[in-house]
């Protein structure tokens, strides 16, 4: 069984009173999500991540297309007692502590009433806000209310866990915190369903990734997968005033930097590039392979159709 | 099951508004109900009782139903800005349980908030003619159709904002305040006209509120009785009409997008 | 889908609950009307009132000027005769907007004829009038209807050509308006002056129901003459001959008139045995005088519900 399987997803919006334009958020989505899997959904802001939240948890409605979660459908009520959300930027009543609000949450969840509260005690140790549970959530930091809702989503324990862009706003400890709890929910063996925009993240935590932009899915795989057209270059950098004659002959990409030279070769050429440094007598300073990263491809991907076709590729 | 999610969202909401510091105009009541019938006491002979009634029965009304419009416009539309419905909805809540839940939230705020302001009439009352009188019964009776009133702008509130900002929820959930208390004024004009422009009129003034019938502020200051049959009418229909204003609410809401 | 059997539940409470809504306010509006008459006004001093409303006097004076129709058209169709909230609803009406002249023209029809046609009491209709008179000076209208309220219930004819002459003096006047005060002062030709006065309403008026009053009474003035004239003739055929006629056919063959006399709606007049002049269908021609079988009164006005 698939954790979530969407079935050619669709939503668009119709704009204006008067005379109606058609805003497409999503263009048809088709997707499957294994049982505990850690999925990271990447794009730039507005790229339809959102939506397809949304549309996942019944917020708003499909213009067409179906999903399937946790093998039933995606507007059947018993499916959400088994899934966690996190909006983006979450906000939570304020004049409520953030104890009241994760019992009001767990009887909305329809946890039983004997071990809500220890549960909820639990949950507030988890995050780290034990000895704010008491305080209103209006005088909580930013930071704070990221964590209550992180609090929040998996307090039910469900099986399913959505969290859009749970690392925004949050500083480095922050994000190092979420990293981990996403980290432990994976050992717990449950499904993580993420958004983000920021792909250090991504490549850090998820199995695969799928990566959206303008409304539509421009590829799924692993971050290895994605990254591995790496084909075995290496960059050599050394000292010198000026980039030998030989590195052109090699078909290096070089530059120079004050006196400090990069170049790009091939792997196959490393041994007569480093023959030309030893020649020269030029100070070898470092040698790394090349690894594409997941930035570079996203870039690549993911520019204006319009610029593609200007680099020619 | 779905009771005791209604019962959360509904007590959640009470909390809210207490906490927002809703009853604090049980303070500015008191004071003007106190000075009132000081004042009015010095001032004037005999009618201290007529003054008390008439002014803190009209105080509660206006209060209430200020209260009533301007939570109610933000029940849902400030759930939706703030995106705390995002996380309500998430869970295995359905929409019309929130729509109701918000409803009775509000309702039984105002209820507890009437019941203080009730007691600062009937002190008042003591205060002014050291007993309690029989006719005084038929304070409470006035007190229970402002209730019954409150019940039907609060559904009201609600229903607007389902579908519209809450300024205009505001203005729309107040004209019809107003219009109601003129709508057996309204149901006479309909009377006497005739054609296409009599039905349309007929139409509208038996669809809008009705609340001249649920205010008997002035009868009861003079002592007068209310009859059983218009107590039961009154409640059948402030009943029915909140009704048929949430469903309106919940079909409108279940159909929109959370933007 | 579960959500369908939600809207279908929920599109059911919405019918059910609006139907049984509208049916108790039906039960509470029959109950109100009961009721009504009654009811007393709690805030019966216009001056309170004015104060209470906060500055929408305008549209207050509107809606007790309905309440004051309803009222009356109310009271009216159930005939009780008992017409006590109609005078201060009027006073109210008019204290509030001073400048509501329907609430003095019609408000003193109401208000001055006998029950069960109106309230009986002139002397509020006279008040009215003259609170309206001097809050429009200006109006020819209000002093042509203070001069007909002396001329047909109160019968001060010396009144009534002060009051046509005073506003026959307006700049903005009706030309039969110092007509009607030489005619009063002159107290004679009862038909033509009642003629002249309900003319002059008939054709100084848009009002649809004033327009229909007035030709309602300009026919039975043509009735009453009718059946006058007649009884005239009557009494010249008896003087001649020394008993009545037997029909109206003999005052034809008599020579006093020619073909048979009709009324307005067509039906030839009829002679009972002692030589009274009858007409047929008295029931159908509201506020004639004469011509009605001994004990009768004129059934008055179709009020319009």
């Amino acid at each position: 069984m698939f954790a979530i399987e969407i079935l050619d997803l669709e939503k668009s919006y119709q704009l204006g009173f008067w005379r109606k334009r058609k805003k497409v958020a999503l263009r048809p989505l088709r997707l499957t999500i294994e049982e505990g899997e850690v999925f990271g959904f990447l794009g730039p802001n507005g790229a339809g991540k959102t939506t397809t939240l949304k549309l996942l948890m019944g917020l708003v409605f499909p213009t067409a297309g179906s999903a399937r979660i946790l093998g039933k459908s995606m507007d059947d009520p018993q499916v959400r007692s088994q899934v966690g959300f996190l909006p983006e930027q979450p906000y939570f009543y304020d004049h409520l502590t953030a104890r009241e609000l994760l019992n009001y949450y767990g009887q909305l969840s329809g946890m039983p009433v004997k071990d809500r509260s220890s549960k909820v005690d639990q949950m507030l140790t988890r995050v780290g806000l034990i000895d704010s549970a008491g305080v209103q959530l209006r005088k909580f930091s930013k930071g704070m209310l990221q964590r209550v809702g992180l609090a929040q989503a998996i307090l039910h324990d469900p099986k399913l866990v959505f969290l859009d862009e749970p690392m925004s706003g949050l500083d480095p400890m922050g994000r190092r915190e979420v990293r981990e709890l996403i980290q432990q929910l994976h050992h717990e063996g449950k499904t993580v369903f993420f958004s983000t925009h920021i792909l250090s993240d991504a490549e850090a935590l998820c199995d695969r990734v799928g990566v959206i932009s303008q409304g539509q899915l421009r590829g799924v795989g692993a971050v290895a997968e994605l990254t591995a057209q790496a084909q075995g270059r290496v960059e050599i950098i050394f000292s010198a005033a000026k980039i030998p004659e030989a590195f052109t002959q090699l078909g290096a990409e070089s530059r120079l930097r004050g006196d400090i030279a990069s170049a790009v070769v091939s792997d196959a050429k490393q041994e007569a590039a480093l023959e030309i440094l030893r020649r020269e007598r030029l100070r070898l300073i470092s040698l790394t392979p090349v690894r594409k990263s997941l930035e570079e491809y996203y870039v690549q991907n993911l520019q204006p159709a319009e610029n593609r076709k200007g680099v020619g590729v | 099951m779905s009771t005791g999610r209604v019962g959360s969202i509904a007590f959640n909401t009470f909390r809210e508004a207490v906490r927002d510091r809703v009853l604090y105009n049980l303070i500015a009541f008191a004071l003007l109900l106190s000075g009132a019938a000081i004042l009015v006491g010095e001032i004037s002979i005999d009618i201290e009782r007529l003054v008390v009634i008439n002014l803190g029965l009209t105080a509660i009304s206006i209060f209430g139903v200020l209260i009533a419009i301007f939570i109610g416009i933000g029940l849902v539309s400030k759930e939706i800005d703030k995106r705390t419905l995002y996380t309500v909805l998430s869970r295995p809540v359905q929409r019309w349980e929130f729509v109701v839940g918000k409803f009775f939230g509000l309702t039984g705020t105002l209820v507890v908030n009437t019941f203080f302001m009730a007691i600062g009439v009937f002190l008042a009352l003591l205060y002014t003619a050291h007993r309690f009188d029989k006719m005084d019964g038929w304070v409470l009776v006035a007190l229970y159709f402002i209730v019954l009133q409150f019940f039907i702008v609060c559904a009201l509130s609600l229903f607007f904002s389902s579908f519209s900002t809450p300024l205009m929820s505001a203005v729309f959930s107040f004209a019809l305040f107003i219009i109601g208390n003129l709508a057996d004024d309204l149901r006479g004009f309909a009377r006497m006209s005739h054609g296409l422009g009599g039905w349309l009129a007929t139409g509208v003034a038996y669809l809008v509120p009705n609340f001249a019938s649920m205010n008997v502020v002035s009868q009861v200051a003079h002592g007068d009785p209310v009859g059983g049959r218009l107590i039961l009418y009154n409640t059948v229909y402030a009943l029915l009409y909140s009704a048929m204003a949430i469903a309106g609410a919940v079909l409108i809401f279940q159909r929109r997008n959370l933007k | 889908m579960k959500s369908r059997h939600a809207t279908v539940v929920t599109a059911a409470v919405l019918l059910i609950s609006m139907g049984g809504a509208l049916r108790s306010l039906v039960a509470i509006d029959r109950m109100q009307r009961q009721a009504f008459a009654q009811q007393t006004l709690y805030i019966n001093s216009p001056k309170v009132l004015r104060r209470l409303c906060l500055g929408y006097t305008g549209l207050l004076a509107d809606i007790y000027w309905t309440r004051a129709v309803q009222y009356f058209g109310e009271q009216h169709h159930k005939g009780s005769g008992d017409f006590r909230l109609l005078a201060p609803l009027l006073q109210i009406t008019t204290a509030l907007d001073p400048k509501l002249l329907p609430a003095y023209q019609f408000g003193a029809n109401f208000l001055s004829p006998k029950p069960p046609d109106g309230a009986g009491l002139p002397g509020s209709a006279l008040e009215l009038m003259k609170f309206g008179i001097a809050h429009n000076p200006e109006q020819w209208r209000l002093y042509y209807n203070l001069g007909f309220l002396y001329y047909t219930e109160l019968k001060d004819y010396a009144r009534a050509s002060e009051a046509f002459a005073a506003g026959s003096r307006l700049p903005i006047t009706n030309e039969f308006m110092p007509v009607l005060a030489a005619r009063m002062a002159q107290h004679a030709g009862e038909f033509d002056t009642a003629r002249m006065l309900w003319f002059t309403t008939y054709q100084s008026s848009k009002e649809a129901s004033i327009r229909q009053n007035a030709v309602e009474h300009l026919q039975a003035l043509r009735v009453d003459e009718d059946v006058a004239r007649l009884e005239e003739l009557v009494a010249k055929y008896r003087q001649q001959t020394g008993h009545v006629p037997a029909r109206i056919g003999d005052l034809e063959r008599a020579g006093f008139i020619h073909g048979a006399p009709v009324d307005v709606k067509g039906h030839p007049y009829t002679l009972a045995a002692d030589g009274r002049v009858e007409v047929q269908d008295w029931k159908d021609i509201p506020f004639i005088t004469k011509g009605l079988p001994p004990g009768e009164v004129s059934p008055g006005p179709r009020v319009s519900k």
